[in-house]
């Protein structure tokens, strides 16, 4: 790097109380939970949000947010890297067909209570021919499709940075965006987790996820209210677990994968004191004054009943509070869906225990690379 | 019709759909009509990919967002920008870097070709998220087509194994690093890498089964860094066996979808 750390500045005079602002409210705890709240506001709120000026309106806030942070350098720097391009186009492709989605579940859902039937079932009456109907729009788009492609490829260069050198390693070294949520995890829990087994819960998550609905309404028509769960749900891990992580690893991530604002410049010398703790010193220091035993197995006692008792006595109060619901769906999906849910649930309870009480590790046993 | 469309139509039925040549590569005339329109559909390959007929609310842009059909497409167009690619680019540290940027400098549209291909497949990874977005949404995932959501998530899992393995090929500071990151963490897998629990159990005293040398990151690398047989590996699995597996399983996928119907409400 030939800027040296902390060389790019913090833009115009006058940008400053604005970019304050945002970098503060981008702080991990506070934007996640802000995104939280705005998700449930969104799924509430929907009738509103999907009315055209409204989604018109909030679509031109959002580029005039983005134009706007171009003024900060550090937002400039991040923007215009190529491979970040991608990133611009998921939020508002993601956006418009989220929007295209509600916008009929709404319609339909309206419908409904009027007694009527889906707009889609109304379509479905009468038979077309693909021939003209369908291979003319597939056409269209297709060829709309290549020459957006084609101008992104004649206006923006893929990227070819130095020669490939095994002894000088970038810093913050980032994976292909895609993957960002994954390493955004890593903070959160050991590569084990954070890369192996939370990864495969998503795709046997996802490969479950048919067989475990018991719902057999919404089947070729967009809904909401027929299907609120098994939406809450998709759209919680899709949004806040994966789409948010990746833009919090693109644009919050600098240095040492420290923490930055959205607008404050990466200093690779920002020093953050990590005083992070493990739960077994929690239990054993602060709780019984003690020195925590040396055998692992009885230093980390807490931790594994603590985890034990998630994974038993949350599921079986389950099956008594959800009754109806683990009666549909009997012990060995209702399972299925338990403990995928918890495992997904446990990346935030673990980002809040690191933000409140800098909670390191709830299981901590080095020795066999086994830390929770 | 105007009078000189009604002759333009006029020499096209009497000259040209009754031409031997037309015949023998169209089964059928002019699809204007209901049995030629179901023709054109059934007698091509590549058409008859489609039912003949849909129910109406099938055919609308609004309804599948069309993000199927573009994630196909884009396969497409990275298969043949890929093999436009592949004429020029050697797997080797000595040349893969030197190859992008002959292609870059020297090749005639080598450096939109590369463009084209990038942004294809950032594009494609996008599309295949919302697809299963689209499909999740409309609850077309449900009985009976669990099954093809299933092959679907696999899919997803090749789309993004064949725009990580591609990463690596311009042997570039990028590349190699986001590699490192995100080979990195097959080090922790459980049992199988040296970094991973459980794996020290494996063995006794000092012989160790999983070690830097012997686990699954060492099998997918050809060795503990980012090196030579790690280009030589990704580019094997970027330009043919991922994209071979990849198709098979589209094409399993495409004849699900006619065979289970497609999603619509009763
Ligand atoms: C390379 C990736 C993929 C390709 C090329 C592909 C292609 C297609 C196409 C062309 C359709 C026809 C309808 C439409 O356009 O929406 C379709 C339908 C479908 N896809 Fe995919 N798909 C891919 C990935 C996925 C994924 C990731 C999932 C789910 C996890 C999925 C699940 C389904 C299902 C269940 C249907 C039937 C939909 C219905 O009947 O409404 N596919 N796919």
């Amino acid at each position: 790097m030939i800027l040296a750390s902390g060389a790019i500045g913090t833009g115009p005079e006058y940008m400053q109380p604005f970019f304050n602002f945002v970098n503060f409210i981008c702080r991990p705890e506070i934007l996640f939970t802000g995104s939280v709240a705005a998700f449930f506001g969104a799924l509430k709120f929907r009738k509103i949000l999907v009315k055209p000026p409204v989604a018109i309106a909030m679509t031109v806030g959002l580029i005039a947010f983005i134009l706007i942070s171009l003024l900060s350098p550090q937002f400039y720097n991040e923007a215009r890297k190529p491979d970040n391009a991608p990133i611009f186009i998921m939020v508002f492709l993601t956006g418009l067909v989220l929007w295209a989605a509600f916008y009929q579940a709404v319609n339909n859902d309206e419908r409904f209570r009027q007694g009527l039937r889906s707009d889609e079932h109304e379509a479905a009456e009468e038979k077309l021919h693909v021939w003209p109907y369908l291979i003319y729009i597939e056409a269209i788009v297709a060829a709309f499709v290549l020459a957006l492609l084609f101008a992104w490829s004649i206006g923006l260069e893929a990227p070819l940075e130095q020669f490939a050198n095994p002894a000088k390693s970038p810093n913050p070294a980032k994976a292909p965006w895609y993957f960002l949520g994954l390493q955004e995890m890593l903070v959160y829990y050991d590569p084990w987790i954070a890369g192996v087994v939370l990864p495969g819960m998503i795709l046997s998550g996802l490969i479950v996820l048919p067989y475990c609905d018991p719902n057999p309404k919404g089947v070729g028509y967009y809904t909401f209210e027929q299907r609120r769960l098994a939406i809450t749900v998709f759209l919680f891990g899709f949004l806040i677990l994966w789409v948010l992580l990746i833009f919090v690893g693109t644009f919050l991530r600098g240095p040492n994968w420290n923490f930055f604002g959205l607008y404050e410049p990466w200093d690779a010398h920002k020093l953050l004191s990590l005083n992070n703790i493990n739960l077994s010193e929690y239990f054993w220091s602060d709780l019984l004054h003690k020195a925590p035993p040396q055998e692992w197995w009885r230093r980390e006692w807490p931790g594994f009943a603590l985890i034990f008792a998630y994974f038993t006595i949350l599921p079986a109060a389950g099956t008594v509070l959800f009754k109806r619901f683990y009666q549909k769906l009997g012990f060995v999906r209702y399972s299925m869906v338990v403990m995928h849910l918890l495992v997904m649930f446990s990346l935030p309870i673990k980002m809040y225990l690191r933000w409140s009480i800098n909670l390191k590790y709830i299981v901590f046993i080095p020795d066999y690379f086994f830390n929770i | 019709m105007s009078a000189v469309g009604d002759q333009v139509r006029k020499f096209l039925d009497e000259s040209v759909y009754q031409s031997v040549i037309w015949k023998s590569v169209f089964r059928h005339g002019f699809p204007d009509t209901d049995r030629n329109r179901t023709l054109v559909v059934l007698s091509n390959l590549f058409l008859h990919l489609h039912p003949a007929k849909l129910k109406g609310h099938a055919v609308r842009m609004r309804y599948t967002w069309c993000m199927g059909g573009l994630s196909f497409f884009m396969f497409l167009i990275l298969t043949i920008s890929g093999v436009f690619l592949m004429f020029y680019y050697r797997p080797t540290p000595e040349y893969a870097y030197q190859d992008i940027v002959a292609l870059r400098e020297d090749v005639p549209l080598g450096m939109f070709m590369r463009n084209v291909h990038r942004w294809g497949a950032h594009s494609m990874v996008l599309i295949v998220w919302l697809h299963m977005l689209r499909v999740f949404m409309t609850g077309s995932y449900k009985a009976p087509r669990e099954f093809n959501w299933a092959i679907g998530v696999i899919l997803l899992k090749l789309t993004l194994l064949l725009s990580f393995t591609g990463y690596l090929l311009p042997w570039d500071q990028l590349a190699i690093w986001a590699i490192t990151v995100g080979t990195n963490m097959a080090r922790a897998t459980p049992f199988l890498g040296h970094e991973g629990p459980g794996a020290s159990l494996i063995g006794y005293d000092d012989f160790k089964v999983v070690h830097s040398k012997s686990d699954i990151r060492f099998a997918l690398l050809g060795g503990s860094i980012v090196g030579p047989s790690a280009l030589l590996r990704f580019y094997v699995l970027h330009c043919v066996f991922l994209p071979l597996v990849a198709g098979f399983l589209m094409a399993v996928h495409f004849w699900r979808i006619r065979k289970d119907g497609f999603s619509a409400p009763l």
